[in-house]
């Protein structure tokens, strides 16, 4: 196929310049020992973030082929062929989605469309744990929308099954279309006019632009997207088990909660591990084979076209049934349950439990972030390029990208990773604390479990901040005499303060949405309002459960907005591609 | 509740709590008298009773709640370490496990020996029961006639086919009812049944109330599920759709099972845990304090105690206590066979 990206001039020029800094820039800096400390601090911390992902792989080591057996005789077949259905049906389904809505709002314009462009972003705040149980009870065949139907089409009438494998797929797809949505988005916005002229001048039609010119250049970013939303169906255990779909990650639940095999379980999990870092490979490839990235901003930008008459209703009518499905009619739905909860419940009861699950989410959540954050600013810090050192620890700029691939790996296979890591140390730390702290399940087990789910997105965040502060920087503030740490508090900090804040906020509000690995590492007592809704709503105590699942949505509106702020800088886009 | 008023008082409460948890050093348990449960009971109304109970002894009660398997799981990883107190589940079986493991401590209260009759405790008083409730067969009146129902094995027959509502094998219902049919009619019979059940390609709905749902609506006419979620729809709705009947009257009878609780091998607060096991079979079972079987429309253990008003339409039956300390020795054989079987 021809691709117009390669044989472009003027794109290989700006590829040249988009290198953070020119050459080699001679050391001006004092000579290093070849020993350096803070590498060495960068490395400690990774590794041990990569600890409970190599127990588990180190599994393969002794396979138990009775296990395996075991599952194959049972609802492995089973579980393999669901999880592959619903990555397809996922994977294909976000992408159409998030491509067609995005080419949507940045090639055409009409009335309404920077709302609906930003709004398309709005689903995102609903986790697949909420958005799951509300279309349940709407959708399923004794909820009101079938029960109308059928008084309107006679009492045979049935849409397909709900509770099954296309049910499943429909919650999942519109839970995690905005990802591939923001990235396409900006994609496409990157896209220069200069290239659509030439497509133009040779005789493209605008469908062939699409085809031809738009999507292989937006390639790279449609592949992260798809990534991100199959790394979430990975991990998701919940929307399954609402759905009776048996995957690979319910089926890890079920072995170790439910058949009490953790070994079991654990054998599992390494496979659902291998599975998630082959997305990861199978992305950083489609990736690597397309770099035509472009910076936003150096060149003249593609003039919308205008919409007109019938168009402009399709173009609206499409992207406002989409969210009314995806968050207006689940939001409405919830906020009525909760008005009628608060209502009913017992005067004091509902206030007093709510709020110590609130503090204890608020709590929790705020220390994820600080923790998270701060790892990544010091591995980070640790390996920013510094004059010659540039190359010095591309091991350890492995390494921490290695240790980033947490995020990949689903909650309740880093639950396992965490528990099997700790529970050996259970013994002296009860003995230690009197009984107090069992390790495994105290907040040192969750936050580290956080921890490896979410450094990804923390490091992403800070060290995309981090590359604003380039070597010349440092060392003429160096070069007039500032010490080390002035040149820390007055140069990187006030620069990378946006990023920091960005990452901040979205591990917060990650780890107020979390439901495994919470749910399988939280200490005694320590409820949270995910944890909270999704056992009410796994018994079907819907009104209740929506008290706390309308606080995390609201919660979560905000850093979805946010998102698609930042998501118009180049930076974020680096940001959100690079996992 | 006007929109506004009803954002802001959630907000305004975690503020509240913020600065009280802030202000006021937490208090160490030398000071305050408490007891923490690991309850796999719902919430609700369970916090409801436990509320009346800290009014009546002074004694907090600190939840930890998880499905009754993930509470085995956590209660084993503790061992004589555990925090809890007391172990709270709803499921007989599992109780029977946690006791044999050593993860319960015999009790000798003479309160708990009076009000609960022997079958519904353990013989050494490492658990015992605290409202009981019936898994039993419901259906749809305008489809089935009653004559056309009789036992759990006879829903392995052909003319249900498309026609049956089944919980999951996720959930210990399904593994204890199965346990107790092991029990009754031995493996290979039993596997030949639910393998009937799995031809008749029922519905599999991991909710006893959606199950009732789904019968009311018409998708399916008959399901099996516990009595009291019929019970908690009829009080809300007294024309709800769905009947009961008592399955296997003329064999074993209906298959029993329990919530109750046990108190931990080396619980720190052990005192308090008898109290609350004790309260809980007394003055919990009174449904006048919106009592532990009254608040869920099960019924009690102490014989003295009334049932709820809701359940006399279900009438007088026979339960199948016989089965009842099975469950726990065949819980790991239920568990492979469903699985064996393929039922989901």
């Amino acid at each position: 196929m021809l691709d117009p990206a390669r044989e472009s001039p003027a794109l290989e020029l700006e590829r040249t310049s988009t290198l953070p800094w020119p050459g080699r820039v001679a050391a001006v800096g004092r000579r290093r020992p070849s020993f350096d400390a803070g590498a060495l601090a960068a490395a400690i911390p990774a590794f041990l973030v990569l600890l409970p992902l190599i127990g588990l792989a180190l599994t393969w080591l002794h396979l138990d082929g009775e296990i395996w057996a075991h599952l194959w005789r049972t609802l492995l077949p089973e579980m393999l062929l669901n999880t592959t259905l619903l990555m397809l049906g996922v994977g294909a389904t976000t992408l159409a989605l998030g491509t067609t809505l995005a080419w949507l709002v940045t090639t055409y314009t009409f009335p309404g469309v920077k709302l609906i462009e930003w709004m398309l972003v709005l689903p995102v705040a609903l986790p697949g744990y909420i958005l799951g149980y509300v279309s349940m009870s709407l959708f399923d065949y004794a909820g009101p929308v079938q029960t109308q139907l059928r008084a309107w089409l006679g009492p045979d009438f049935e849409l397909f099954e709900f509770r099954s494998l296309p049910g499943a797929i429909f919650v999942l797809s519109l839970a995690l279309y905005p990802y591939v949505y923001l990235l396409a988005r900006a994609a496409f916005r990157e896209q220069s006019a200069a290239q659509r002229d030439a497509a133009r001048a040779a005789g493209l039609s605008d469908r062939a632009i699409f085809w031809r010119v738009a999507l292989p250049l937006a390639r790279p970013s449609l592949a992260a997207g798809v990534a991100l939303a199959l790394m979430e169906t990975l991990t998701d255990f919940a929307v399954v088990r609402y759905f009776n779909v048996v995957t690979l990650s319910e089926g890890v639940v079920r072995l170790w909660i439910i058949q009490m095999d953790r070994d079991a379980a654990v054998q599992l999990a390494s496979l659902l591990m291998m599975m998630a870092l082959g997305i990861v490979l199978i992305e950083r490839r489609l990736r690597s084979r397309a770099r035509y990235y472009q910076l936003g901003g150096h060149s003249r930008p593609i003039a919308p076209i205008r919409l007109s008459g019938p168009r402009v209703v399709a173009a609206l009518v499409g992207p406002l049934a989409l969210l009314f499905v995806a968050f207006g009619l689940p939001v409405a739905q919830l906020a009525q349950w909760a008005v009628a909860e608060m209502a009913s419940a017992e005067p004091g009861t509902l206030d007093a439990t709510f709020g110590q699950y609130l503090f204890n989410t608020l709590a929790l959540s705020l220390g994820a972030a600080l923790f998270v954050v701060a790892v990544a600013l010091g591995i980070a810090y640790a390996l920013r390029p510094r004059g010659s050192q540039a190359k010095a620890n591309a091991v350890l700029r492995f390494l921490a990208h290695l240790a980033t691939l947490g995020y990949a790996i689903p909650g309740a296979v880093v639950a396992l990773g965490v528990l099997l890591l700790l529970a050996p140390l259970n013994e002296t730390v009860l003995a230690w604390t009197g009984g107090a702290v069992l390790l495994s399940a105290s907040v040192v087990g969750l936050l580290y479990g956080y921890l490896v789910r979410f450094l990804a997105i923390g490091f992403s965040g800070v060290e995309a901040s981090l590359e604003k502060v380039t070597p010349n920087m440092e060392m003429a503030a160096r070069s007039l005499g500032a010490a080390p740490a002035r040149v820390l508090t007055r140069v990187h900090l006030p620069l990378m303060r946006t990023g920091v804040l960005a990452a901040l906020l979205l591990v917060f509000v990650d780890t107020l949405k979390e439901l495994p690995v919470t749910m399988f590492l939280r200490p005694f007592g320590m409820e949270t309002l995910s944890v909270w809704t999704y056992m009410l709503a796994s018994e079907s105590a819907w009104q209740a459960a929506a008290v706390p699942a309308l606080t995390i949505v609201l919660a979560s509106v905000g850093p979805a907005l946010l998102l698609i702020r930042l998501s118009r800088s180049g930076a974020q886009n680096n940001w959100e591609t690079r996992l | 509740m006007n929109r506004r008023k009803f954002l802001l008082t959630p907000i305004a409460g975690a503020l509240a709590m913020v600065s009280l948890s802030l202000t006021q050093p937490a208090p160490t348990a030398a000071q305050t008298k408490v007891v923490n449960v690991y309850s796999a009971r719902h919430y609700g109304a369970l916090e409801k009773v436990f509320a009346e109970f800290t009014r009546e002894t002074g004694i907090q009660v600190r939840l930890s709640n998880a499905s009754t398997q993930a509470l085995l799981e956590r209660l084993r990883a503790e061992g004589p370490q555990t925090p809890a107190d007391v172990f709270f589940v709803i499921d007989v079986g599992t109780l029977q496990i946690a006791a044999e493991e050593g993860l319960l401590q015999p009790l000798q209260s003479e309160v708990l020996n009076a009000v609960i009759p022997p079958e519904l405790r353990d013989p050494k008083g490492r658990w015992y029961a605290l409202s009981l409730r019936y898994r039993t067969l419901m259906y749809n009146p305008a489809k089935v006639k009653p004559s056309e129902l009789s036992t759990y094995e006879a829903l392995a027959d052909r003319k249900w086919r498309g026609r049956l509502c089944m919980r999951p094998a996720t959930h210990i219902y399904t593994v204890s009812l199965v346990a107790s049919m092991i029990a009754n009619l031995g493996e290979r019979r039993t596997e030949q049944v639910v393998r009937g059940w799995m031809a008749n390609r029922p519905i599999f709905i991991d909710s006893d109330s959606r199950i009732l749902d789904t019968i009311a609506a018409g998708k399916c006419d008959v399901g099996i599920t516990n009595h009291y979620y019929l019970g908690n729809k009829l009080k809300s709705d007294p024309n709800f759709p769905v009947k009961l009947f008592w399955a296997n009257q003329k064999d074993r009878g209906v298959q029993v099972n329990l919530s109750g609780a046990g108190v931990t091998a080396n619980a720190p607060n052990r005192e308090n845990a008898v109290k609350l096991l004790e309260w809980l079979a007394t003055r919990g079972q009174d449904p006048g304090v919106a009592g532990l079987p009254g608040g869920n429309s099960e019924y009690p253990v102490n014989p003295s105690a009334q049932p709820p008003e809701v359940l006399s339409q279900f009438g007088s039956f026979k339960a199948d206590l016989a089965s009842l300390p099975q469950y726990g020795p065949l819980q790991t054989k239920a568990i492979k066979l469903l699985e064996r079987v393929g039922y989901k």
